[in-house]
């Protein structure tokens, strides 16, 4: 098992290495090289046999955990250092109480433990890997050139290009130590540390607006990791468990409350209702950091938690619990959505909604569900890593998010918007990625519990309604762009073309990947599994064929007789076609803009009555936990 | 076999649809007071528009619109070769979307307007046909359309009344009917001229006619789906529904688009979702 542990300490570290490199080729070389090792030696777990029971990794340590409780106290200090600094009180006692529980239970519990499992792997976390892994390495090597250019854009932000490069690998090292653990207390250590990752990297500008921004984050995801910490406790000092196996196979209705606390910390971490606000407060960090928490790492390890803990979900009232807050961030934030034009904004609550549709797959618990969790986890870190990325650059050489500055986008950069369009496809759009995985959800959610279907329908109305407008914008040409795509970097461009390619190899190859990883994942928890019948299959893999051939076939595509002419502007065209007369003789511009439909799914409108209803849930799951 | 019935497929569903759309405009001709045209005028008028040239504004567009019709055609194929109906519905959205991305392709004012309000509908009428397949599985035990066609029993209506009400009402913005037509118009005085497709001409703007002949039909053998394994008698129900479709597009002002999305949300709510309820309760 030496890769799991080359795994989380080799990022360590190269981190470790880039707090002191100084200067930029010798960065590029560390980053890349670090990019491809972790990406070998990710997918070089896939050569492991998983059909015997679970591959372990047993130390009886105390150095370990001695060393991890000291890493704990130093972060406890530090963040009680920059809140006093910045004047935010309320972190201080969750510091303090994070640390003082972590302490005592250190001094009096932890030498009666013994020796545990600490590490193990299974097709689940060899899924998480892989996506941390390549997913997580790709960001890394894109932003070696996003933030080049992006210091060159932002004179007033501080070059700590050190400090992020440092931050981004002790993440990835972080995230591999959250789907490796199998020792709670190991997974709680590393999930704090994803936890401090995240808030270093959000208030990155420095300025007041991200400074708020990456406290907001640390309080939430704090008072999670209290929660979480509780539950450990609880697990440990009634049940004697202090191990993720174990628990799973324990009765599931004696350890509800632990796993409950456990559960909160999942659900603040995947910025479901009501805590989604700091997931979309921190898009004020650099598009790589957005993209890094929304695709591989942080949120993905609060779902990764809810759907390890889903099959003790299966069939209580605290799943259900769980599935309608799920079920209901899904279908608000999915309208929310709709009234957003900030890009960066859209594809924040869309996240939140797809996290929503996995946390609600992890509540219902049963086998299907647990299937289509898994699907929707990896399709969606795939297409919303590769839409981040392009987003970034794009906002880069417009120098705006704004949708709507991104008419006519298709000639000014016609390959970022292609590879947008394969993101968007993959996002919503049959027989793509998510939507096979909202399917799988749908029938899920049907033979559960039918009255959850409501959530998932209208929120996926939504959902149509804002990702086919974004597209529709790019497609669209009021006004003819000159191409502006000249200048992108290589370190840029080879991420996206390897992201884009990875989209298209996973929709192609899904039923693979599903009979070779998920499926047996699926069948090793329930004994049973969900599968999609081959004729099923068949059909969809032709439409994929056919839409790939409309990806392929953008070249003209026309009937003998076929003349240009100029768009219809009610007679009254303007040489050129810009422009029109209007009333009184008026020259008006040309201008096309979409629909935001602000009156009716306003973010000021739909946020916080969701967040009422959502705490009214939470409320109702905590109570169910101390009762 | 397979191959037989797709053959049939492919070339009776056109020949029915602008039969019957031939049928639609002489009795909306009839109900305004004029005589109208032959029945097989929307043949000749498709025929006509491939004998004419193309018009385009940008050089790509016409692919979409191909695409389009490629996957309603393909479509219909699942539901009539007895597919899943998930798929179906999924694969109808696929299409739809090709003819949104072709309106906005389309790139002027007027279709950008009627591509945003084809959005709003397809925003409007999702939710009731979602909860249509949903009741139709939770009734039938199964999504293919062949086990449901010929296993039902008893008939899908008895159990699945308020999902049919609410599939007949939405089924208006499908069909682009008043008062739910807001994006496309085949009056000649309306606001938006023609809508989604008004920089579409000639042989492109056939292929869309044709692809509506095919949705059409598909449409109705969801309706038909109702009263499966009677055949004749689903044959018989969707044809009615389908005239009741023609006197309310006469009888009916367009809506607004608040209407149209707010009114098909809460009538799936109600009646969609109620269904679905009871479903649940009383199985």
């Amino acid at each position: 098992m030496e890769t799991l542990v080359f795994l989380i300490l080799y990022p360590v570290v190269a981190a470790l290495a880039l707090i002191l490199i100084r200067g930029d080729s010798p960065r590029r070389f560390v980053v890349v090289a670090s990019a491809v090792l972790l990406i070998v030696a990710s997918c070089w777990l896939l050569k492991y046999d998983y059909s015997a029971p679970v591959n372990l990794y047993q130390v009886h340590a105390d150095w370990i955990r001695l060393l991890m409780q000291i890493v704990e106290l130093a972060l406890a200090a530090y963040m009680i250092v920059l809140a006093v600094r910045h004047r935010k009180w309320p972190i201080v006692p969750l510091v303090l109480a994070s640390a003082g529980v972590g302490l005592w239970f250190e001094v009096v519990h932890v030498h009666t433990m013994g020796k545990g499992v600490a590490l193990s792997l299974n097709r689940f976390s060899l899924i998480m890997a892989l996506i941390t892994g390549i997913v997580g390495s790709l960001i890394a090597v894109y932003a070696l050139g996003y933030m080049r250019t992006y210091h060159a854009h932002e004179k007033d932000v501080p070059d700590k290009r050190r400090t992020f490069f440092f931050v981004i690998f002790v993440f990835l090292s972080a995230m591999f130590g959250i789907v490796f653990s199998n020792d709670l207390l190991w997974f709680y250590f590393f999930w704090e540390i994803t936890t401090v990752c995240s808030f270093v990297l959000i208030a990155y500008r420095g300025d007041q607006e991200s400074i708020n921004n990456a406290f907001l984050a640390l309080g939430y995801n704090l008072a999670g990791g209290l929660a979480m910490l509780l539950g450990i406790v609880i697990l440990f000092s009634q049940h004697g468990i202090f191990e993720l196996d174990k628990l799973l196979l324990h009765d599931k209705s004696v350890v509800m409350a632990p796993v409950i606390l456990l559960s909160i910390a999942g659900i603040v971490k995947s910025a479901q209702l009501p805590f989604s606000s700091w997931l979309v407060g921190a898009m004020v960090a650099p598009t790589p950091v957005s993209a890094l928490l929304h695709s591989s790492t942080m949120v993905k390890a609060g779902v990764y938690l809810l759907v390890k803990l889903a099959p003790l979900f299966d069939g209580t009232y605290a799943g259900l619990l769980v599935a309608l807050l799920g079920g209901f961030t899904f279908m608000m934030t999915s309208m929310i959505a709709i009234s957003q034009s900030d890009a960066k904004k859209v594809l924040a609550y869309s996240t939140i909604a797809n996290l929503g549709l996995i946390v609600m797959c992890a509540g219902i618990g049963t086998y299907e569900a647990l299937w289509a969790a898994v699907l929707l986890i990896i399709f969606h870190a795939v297409a919303k890593c590769l839409l981040f990325l392009c987003v970034g650059s794009i906002a880069h050489v417009i120098g705006t998010r704004d949708i709507e500055a991104m008419d006519a986008l298709v000639l000014a950069m016609p390959r970022l918007t292609w590879l947008m369009l394969i993101g968007m496809a993959g996002m919503f759009l049959a027989p793509f990625g998510m939507l096979i995985s909202k399917w799988a959800a749908l029938v899920a959610v049907i033979d559960a519990n039918p009255i959850l279907t409501f959530l998932l329908i209208y929120g996926s109305g939504a959902t149509l309604f804002f990702w086919v407008k974004w597209m529709g914008r790019l497609l669209s040409v009021s006004q003819l762009r000159e191409n502006i795509e000249t200048g992108i970097q290589r370190t840029i461009w080879a991420p996206l073309y390897i992201l884009g390619f990875l989209m298209t190899a996973v929709c192609f190859f899904f039923p693979y990947m599903s009979h070779r990883m998920i499926e047996p994942y699926v069948t090793g928890v329930y004994g049973t599994t969900f599968t999609m019948s081959p004729g099923n299959i068949t059909i969809m893999i032709i439409m994929m064929g056919l839409v790939f051939l409309f990806f392929v076939s953008r070249k003209e595509v026309n009937f003998r007789n076929t003349r240009m002419v100029d768009a219809y502007l009610g007679g009254a065209n303007l040489p050129g076609s810009k422009a029109f007369t209007g009333s009184a003789g008026a020259v008006q511009k040309i201008v096309l803009r979409n629909y935001y439909l602000e009156k009716y799914f306003g973010e000021k409108l739909l946020l916080y009555p969701s967040i009422f209803v959502a705490l009214g849930l939470l409320i109702v799951l905590i109570i169910g936990a101390v009762a | 076999m397979d191959i037989l019935s797709l053959t049939l497929y492919i070339v009776l569903a056109p020949l029915f649809g602008g039969l019957l759309a031939g049928v639609d405009r002489r009795i909306t001709a009839r109900l305004q007071g004029r005589f109208g045209p032959p029945i097989l005028q929307p043949f000749y008028d498709v025929a006509k528009l491939f004998c004419k040239e193309t018009l385009v504004v940008r050089h790509t567009q016409t692919v979409y619109i191909i695409f389009f019709v490629v996957f309603m055609v393909f479509t219909g194929g699942i539901f009539y070769l007895g597919g899943d109906l998930l798929l179906v519905i999924f694969s109808m959205m696929l299409a739809n979307t090709f003819l949104i991305l072709a309106g906005y392709r389309g790139s002027s004012p007027y279709s950008t307007v009627g591509t945003e309000r084809e959005l709003l509908q397809m925003m409007a009428y999702e939710p009731m046909v979602l909860f249509y397949v949903v009741a139709i599985y939770m009734a039938s035990k199964t999504f293919y359309v062949g086990q449901i066609a010929t296993t039902s029993h008893p008939m899908l209506i008895k159990s699945l009344p308020g999902v049919f009400l609410g599939f007949v009402y939405v089924l208006t913005i499908k069909l682009r009917k008043s008062p739910f037509d807001l994006s496309t118009s085949h009056h000649g005085h309306q606001e938006i001229v023609k809508g989604i497709t008004t920089e579409y001409t000639g042989p492109s703007l056939a292929l869309i006619e044709i692809a509506h002949w095919y949705e059409n039909i598909l449409l109705l053998g969801l309706v038909a789906l109702f009263f499966a394994p009677h055949l004749w008698l689903g044959v018989a129900a969707s044809l009615t529904v389908y005239s009741l479709e023609i006197f309310i597009d006469n009888a009916c002002a367009r809506a607004r688009w608040q209407m149209t999305v707010f009114s098909s949300w809460g009538i799936a709510a109600v009646l969609g979702f109620g269904n679905v309820l009871a479903l649940t309760l009383f199985r």
